[in-house]
């Protein structure tokens, strides 16, 4: 076998710390080497064809580069090898920058170390051999998991680009959190004028379907075939007969109903219609507050009912749907204030959250668009406003930046000033963030032209003083303590993951953050793409983010799901396991150990074996590593293949010591 | 209460003091409530606020003393009236829980300082082991209407890590103790503010502004006493109420007492026995409106 090596500079990267030229003179007096040098960037496009010709001229048959790590260009050296016109699984990587220069400055020792990593990747090729991968169909359908904006748009351009969706929400309506927004930043236009139409889309379009009150129950299969169980909940309303009237509602006596979608500020019935724009428009009964359901007695809304939709039996149901890709959109949850046990929230009537403070600015909300003071219903003139409430803040687990408070907060001065012109805003901040476009222009109007006062520091306490409250805190630029007198406050609270976002995960098997946020694939290049293939992310639940970036996302996830589907068929990987089936005895230790359920009992001539479903098989290895016959053989990474590798590195001493 | 409950009494240099009032009181209460109390022998003082600023060792052998002489009397909780005590008690142990700097105070003390002694408040074990409802039953004087403000001082919660007991910014032990003696507790939103401490020596404008403050939104809360559980924050409120007075340009007549004494009047212990004649701004017109024993339930 002759074999070809490029040592790479990677600039000063590894030739500041490592004798490239070195290492490449070592390597060829390696068994099998027929030829080495050393390249200024092998990934760059005279880098690689440097490595073509020279697989032309000296008639090589595979190749070792040593660089940066395989997750950067693992995939770009096989594409060169394979215009070079080898199998790309005759090529191995040494990785010399993460794993050399870049952790110690040593130069003789790095050089060592580049050129044993080296001999190891030339003793695996030796062992290395042709794979070719299968090709498999893909499901062209799409699921999306939840309604919010990021969801919707995903959804949409899905739909758009002529796939069938299944858009699954957990919540009894799309909309997520924007819908329950009064205006948005900066443009101060209306939320659900801009959401409304968007939701009636997807309604209307005839690709999608959507399931409302329901929840990923569980996920398999693989990229271009998932099988995913939805469980929809039960609503206790036939939503194929409800017509969204609304007679129920009017007519259920439960009136005092926690209001969810009104941020608990106002009650709703027990029976009921989110809001008015809702989708789908159904009703459905909250089990806990319904008379009926908790005493056995009433039925108004049965009786009521024009079309007899209410079912007080219903039970909850799985679905089964399959799709090619997934969406995740799940978005995120409003950081629990109450964790500041100093602002009083939860104890202090008048100290509420922004997202209360939104359903009391929209007209459409429970106080009918006027801010009233919960403790007495008269309207404030000083609402104080607290940001990083949850934001970066390590006390409480979230030294994180929220992003989005800053310019909501400021929108709702500007709010403020405009439902009563002779209020006064503060707000007590610690940065102002605002770097999208035309978001600094807006905090400064808000200072500038609505006179918001913008003090710098953070709040110590707020409590009460008879009819009104005290905030005190730091006011940094003057270096004082201060003490403003609100009769409302304004907690801006941050974002954390939603609820349950982990559990999620762990049935798409993508990574999350410590503060369960989805991991993305890389952080700069792909963005939207998980590390696992076929699952997408759009919107919050990769990280907080306001409204253009979410929708942004989802745009950019349904882009890459179309490019995805844009192909018929796709390659699998061949670097899965491989039973023998002679050795196999059938002990089932594989099928115990492997974590995706990849492998299968099958009935050879009237004998137990084990059997690699292909498209399943990840390529963790675990079953080689457990299997007591060596029957299961990770293809790529075969025991002789690892085994190579190890002696190259410390070579049998054995029989020296027989001389 | 069927059973006495014993712990080792650390009664600090202010209840010797300046805060006899709080250390009587708070005697009549423990054993009214069967809470036996046995003075460590020969206790000497916490170190207070001097020695914790300039050395902790130094400090926290004073402590080691203290709870070592609880483990000979054979005590295994040492519980003291005054924040400030029961602030250097615990940091001693909380420190100590450090190897290296344990052996730096064994070598200040005669005996190694023992490991397994808890320490609390008088509040803490009031509230945890007797508890409100038992108190209520008790009640035969009920603080009937009568408004109180509950301040528990910047020291009796925090640092939590330390303490280990209520809330750090809203504690309400106390407010528990006292709505179970039938009074009002006023939402008071500077429970754990500092009131100036020992300021008032150095800089008296510290604490005419701070105290002042609490006192201030007592008064807006129309609170007509404020209740308290620290000797230096009882201090500060009620000896130098005039001083505050003048500073400020307010007029306050606002009784400040000790959770104990009223604890006391409550349980229907005789006045004489709770010190309220050490108090500075008079008690009586407060202390009237509370209602005699009922015969019935005496
Ligand atoms: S562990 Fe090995 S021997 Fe056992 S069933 Fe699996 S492949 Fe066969
Ligand atoms: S390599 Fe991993 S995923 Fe594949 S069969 Fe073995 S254990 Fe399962």
């Amino acid at each position: 076998m002759k074999i070809g090596v490029f040592v790479c500079h990677c600039g000063s990267n590894i030739a500041g710390t490592v004798d490239t030229e070195k290492v490449a003179a070592a390597a060829r007096k390696l068994p099998g080497v027929a030829f080495a040098t050393d390249t200024m960037y092998a990934c760059s496009e005279p880098g690689q064809e440097g490595i073509v010709e020279a697989v032309k001229e000296h008639g090589l048959d595979g190749v070792v580069v040593a660089s940066c790590t395989p997750r950067m260009h693992e995939a770009t050296f096989r594409r060169t090898v394979e215009r070079a016109g080898l199998n790309r699984y005759m090529f191995e990587m040494a990785n010399i920058r993460e794993h050399v220069s870049w952790i110690g400055k040593d130069m003789d020792a790095n050089t060592n170390k580049a050129a044993e990593l080296v001999a190891m990747a030339v003793a695996k090729l030796r062992e290395d051999r042709l794979l070719f991968p299968k090709k498999f169909d893909i499901n062209k359908r799409v699921m999306v998991l939840g309604g919010g904006v990021a969801g919707i748009q995903a959804a949409l351009d899905c739909a758009d680009g002529g796939l069938d969706v299944v858009l699954v929400e957990k919540t009894t309506t799309i909309g997520g959190k924007m819908a329950k927004l009064d205006k948005t930043f900066p443009t101060v236009d209306c939320s659900s004028c801009i959401l409304g139409p968007k939701m009636v889309d997807i309604a209307q379009h005839p690709n999608i379907t959507l399931y409302a009150a329901s929840e990923v129950d569980d996920v398999s299969g693989y990229v271009g075939n998932f099988k995913v169980a939805i469980r929809k909940k039960q609503t206790y309303v036939d939503w194929d007969l409800c017509t969204g009237c609304g007679q129920c509602m009017e007519k259920c006596p439960s009136k005092k109903t926690p209001d969810a979608f009104n941020e608990f500020i106002g009650p709703t019935t027990a029976i009921n219609i989110p809001f008015p724009q809702a989708i789908p428009k159904k009703a459905s009964i909250n089990a806990e507050a319904c008379i009926m359901l908790t005493k056995g007695k009433c039925g108004a809304c049965a009786k009521v009912c024009p079309v007899e939709a209410i079912r007080f039996d219903q039970q909850e149901e799985i679905v089964h749907e399959e799709v090619g890709a997934i969406v995740a959109a799940t978005g995120y949850d409003l950081f629990d204030h109450s964790k500041y046990p100093e602002y009083g929230g939860g104890r202090i009537p008048d100290v509420i959250t922004s997202m209360q403070y939104e359903r009391m600015l929209s007209a459409s909300g429970p106080t009918g668009g006027h801010i009233k003071r919960p403790s007495n219903g008269e309207e404030p003139k000083n609402v104080v406003f607290i940001q990083c409430v949850g934001s970066r803040d390590k006390s409480v687990d979230r030294p994180y930046c929220s992003g989005f408070c800053c310019m909501y907060t400021a929108k709702q001065t500007i709010l403020t000033k405009d439902h009563i012109p002779d209020s006064q805003s503060y707000v007590f901040y610690m940065d102002i963030r605002s770097p999208g476009k035309n978001y600094d222009e807006f905090t400064r109007r808000a200072m500038e032209q609505y006179g918001a006062r913008y003090i710098r520091g953070r709040v110590a306490q707020v409590y009460e003083k008879g009819d009104t409250l005290i905030v005190r805190g730091a006011d940094t630029l003057t270096g004082t303590s201060i003490e403003v007198e609100a009769d409302l406050v304004v907690l801006a609270v941050g974002a954390e993951s939603a609820k349950g976002a982990a559990q999620l995960a762990e049935k798409l098997r993508i990574s999350y953050d410590t503060y369960g946020f989805y991991m993305e694939s890389h952080p700069k290049l792909k963005p939207v793409e998980t590390n696992t293939a076929g699952v997408f992310l759009a919107g919050c639940c990769q990280g907080p983010k306001d409204i253009p970036s979410s929708v942004g996302q989802g745009s950019a996830a349904a882009a890459k799901v179309l490019a995805m589907f844009s192909k018929d068929q796709l390659e699998s990987d061949p670097q899965i396991s491989q039973v023998d089936i002679k050795r196999c005895i059938g002990c089932g230790k594989c099928m115990s150990t492997c974590p995706f359920g990849a492998i299968k009992e099958i009935d050879f001539r009237g004998q137990k074996k084990a059997e690699v479903i292909e498209t399943v098989c990840q390529g963790c290895g675990l079953c080689t590593a457990t299997c007591p016959q060596g029957a299961i053989q990770l293809q790529h990474f075969t025991d002789n293949q690892i085994l190579a590798e190890v002696t190259s590195l410390c070579p049998p001493l054995l029989e020296k010591s027989f001389e | 209460m069927s059973e006495a409950r014993t712990y080792g009494y650390y009664p600090g240099c202010s209840g010797m003091g300046t805060s006899m009032e709080y250390e009587r009181s708070t005697r009549a209460v423990c054993e009214a409530l069967g809470i036996k109390l046995v003075e460590l022998e020969d206790w000497s003082c916490c170190g207070s606020t001097p020695a914790h600023t300039v050395d902790h060792v130094l400090s926290a052998a004073l402590s080691g003393r203290n709870l070592s002489i609880a483990e000979s009397m054979g005590l295994d909780t040492v519980i003291t009236p005054c924040p400030s005590c029961l602030t250097n008690l615990k940091t001693a142990t909380h420190r100590m829980e450090n190897p290296e700097f344990r052996s730096k105070v064994d070598k200040l003390l005669d005996k190694p300082a023992p490991g397994g002694v808890a320490v609390k408040s008088v509040l803490q074990v009031i509230f945890e082991d007797v508890g409100p409802d038992a108190i209520r039953e008790k009640v035969v004087r009920p603080l009937d209407g009568l408004a109180l403000a509950p301040y528990y001082g910047c020291l009796m919660n925090r640092p939590p890590e330390v303490m280990q007991f209520d809330d750090p910014e809203n504690p309400t032990s106390m407010d528990e103790i006292l709505k179970a003696l039938g009074a009002d507790v006023v939402p008071y939103g500077l429970k754990v503010e500092c009131c100036g401490a020992s300021h008032g020596i150095a800089q008296k404008d510290v604490v005419t502004t701070l105290s002042g403050r609490l006192l201030d939104l007592a008064y807006a809360e129309h609170a007509v006493a404020m209740v308290t559980a620290c000797p230096l924050c009882q201090m500060n409120l009620d000896l130098r109420q005039g001083q505050i007075n003048s500073a400020n340009k307010t007029n306050y007549k606002m009784p400040i007492f000790y959770y104990t004494q009223l604890l006391g009047i409550a349980l229907g212990l005789p006045e004489k026995e709770l010190g309220f004649d050490k108090l500075a701004v008079n008690p009586a017109p407060v202390l009237k409106a509370i209602q005699e024993p009922s015969h019935a339930a005496s």
